[in-house]
């Protein structure tokens, strides 16, 4: 049986095809996925996973533990600015989610031919919490003249094996998409480790003009 | 860190003189460059002849007056400013004045171990990757007295060498650890804090940027107690918390969960090896 895929509104994780994916659940994506959320839930399904954006799964479905939405995880495919989206699926569950449920949306998501990583229901989830401040502290050492851009990158690429640069990535993604996400960080966290850097800042600044 | 640099020195047709205070590094040093060569070999990576040649161009002493022919010299030593300073000015007594001194250091700044040289402006920062004989990147860092001379001169060796030089300025961390460091860290933090597991948080990384190696992956390699090193030392020049020791590490130092070398850190490894050998 494949599980039910609706999508509602534009979808970062999904903005082309969803790749079939087998078992017994429902996928809810899009800008207004949680509205269904509650019908989705009392469907009986093995699980519903809605679609997070920078928010938390905890603002859908609150705080306190019940067992409709004991069923519901939340999900974010990684996605860095207008790059096309990753093959990361982050699974966000409550400490209280049904394990049951849990192992069944990533089963699923498995079988739909993603990478699932699994991590609890705090702002930035696992890749945005450890790029932010790493990116903005790029961007601020290339401003204090660390090295080139292009050294920098060189240096990190063969350093670490990295597929691209920093600075050549967040050119190509969109600095002031790194700016949106860090700045809802900043606010979520109070750690000035995401306060966008000067670089994010105008980049930001120019495209809302 | 010496043995690898030594590798590609030889490697790269240089004969190498390969100084260690204490013969049972030599030896130590010298059984897993055969191996590492041996290697190279079954690999295809390397001829017997090579390999034959490239062991005889390495001579190991633990006499510094072995080096008063060196025409360059590479320091690896421990990560500390005085036992530098101690052994570069010996150094300077038995090499002649047109010798170029080098430092493998990772955190301390080339400006002040140049200072204790007797030749500040014959000296540059060499920051060679772990392991030196598979990395090809070499953060080249020149100190505020590095004549331009000397930066030519080593720049182009490094290159002879068969390395990639990067310019970097001589600042805590060069490049890569200034950036890795606290990377690293904030990983330990998402997992002290109970975000996700170390193994999600690799996935996650790998899958989502396309690194090679997850965080953890990689600071299993490290070890536990360098990274605690690398973060006072950075921590303490830098002031900035995201270089600051998680307890973690502290603890799991303890617990003698030093990474790949024991066995254990936040993976579980059954071999202890030279990395690519
Ligand atoms: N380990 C790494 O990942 C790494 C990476 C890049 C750079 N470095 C730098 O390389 C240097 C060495 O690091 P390591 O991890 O190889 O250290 P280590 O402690 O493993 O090895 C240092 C070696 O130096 C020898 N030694 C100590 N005092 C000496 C002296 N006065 N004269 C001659 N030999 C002496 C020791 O016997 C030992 O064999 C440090 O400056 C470190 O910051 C290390």
């Amino acid at each position: 049986m494949p599980v039910n895929v609706i999508i509602t509104g534009r979808s970062r994780s999904f903005p082309k095809d969803v790749p079939p994916m087998p078992g017994s659940g429902t996928v809810l994506a899009g800008t207004a996925a949680a509205d269904v959320i509650s019908g989705a839930a009392k469907a009986g399904l093995d699980f519903v996973a809605v679609e997070l954006n920078n928010e938390c799964l905890g603002h859908h479905i609150g705080l306190d533990a019940d067992p409709i939405t004991a069923r519901i995880v939340g999900f974010a495919r990684f996605r860095l600015g207008t790059a096309d989206p990753s093959n990361l699926i982050e699974l966000v569950s409550m400490d209280w989610t049904d394990e049951d449920a849990v192992a069944a949306a990533k089963a699923a998501f498995e079988g739909g031919g993603f990478v699932v990583a699994c991590c609890a229901d705090r702002p930035g989830r696992i890749v945005n919490r450890l790029i932010r401040p790493y990116f903005n502290a790029v961007l601020r050492r290339l401003d204090d003249g660390l090295a080139s851009a292009a050294d920098m990158d060189k240096t990190l690429m063969l350093g670490l094996g990295y597929p691209e640069g920093p600075n050549a990535l967040l050119a190509r993604t969109g600095l002031a998409d790194h700016h949106e996400v860090s700045a809802v960080l900043e606010g979520a966290l109070g750690d000035n480790d995401f306060t966008p850097a000067r670089r994010a800042q105008i980049a930001w600044q120019r495209a809302s003009k | 860190m010496g043995a690898g640099i030594a590798i590609v020195a030889a490697r790269a047709g240089f004969t190498v003189r390969v100084f260690d205070t204490s013969r049972e590094a030599l030896d130590r040093a010298h059984g897993q460059t055969g191996d590492f060569l041996e290697k190279s070999v079954a690999r295809g990576k390397l001829s017997p002849i090579d390999r034959d040649a490239t062991l005889a161009r390495l001579i190991g002493s633990t006499r510094i007056a072995d080096l008063a022919d060196c025409e360059f010299v590479i320091e690896a030593i421990y990560e500390n400013l005085t036992a530098k300073h101690d052994l570069l000015g010996q150094l300077d007594q038995v090499c002649p004045p047109e010798t170029i001194f080098a430092s493998n250091t990772s955190t301390i700044s080339i400006t002040e171990i140049a200072a204790g040289s007797g030749r500040a402006d014959r000296f540059v920062g060499m920051h060679f990757c772990l392991p030196a004989q598979l990395m090809r990147l070499v953060e080249m860092s020149p100190g505020l007295n590095t004549s331009d001379e000397t930066w030519r001169a080593a720049w182009a060796f490094c290159e002879a060498l068969g390395q990639k030089p990067v310019a970097t300025s001589d600042t805590p961390g060069f490049v890569l650890n200034y950036f890795l460091i606290p990377y690293h860290n904030d990983a330990i933090r998402l997992v002290e804090q109970g975000v996700a597991s170390a193994a999600d948080i690799d996935i996650a990384m790998k899958a989502a940027m396309g690194y090679s190696m997850g965080p953890f992956e990689l600071l299993d390699l490290v070890g536990a107690d360098t990274q605690k090193l690398l973060c006072d030392a950075m921590f303490g020049l830098t002031n900035e918390k995201r270089a600051a020791c998680p307890p973690l590490i502290r603890r799991m130092i303890a617990a003698g969960h030093l990474g790949k070398k024991s066995g254990r850190g936040f993976h579980h490894y059954d071999d202890s090896k030279m990395f690519g050998a």
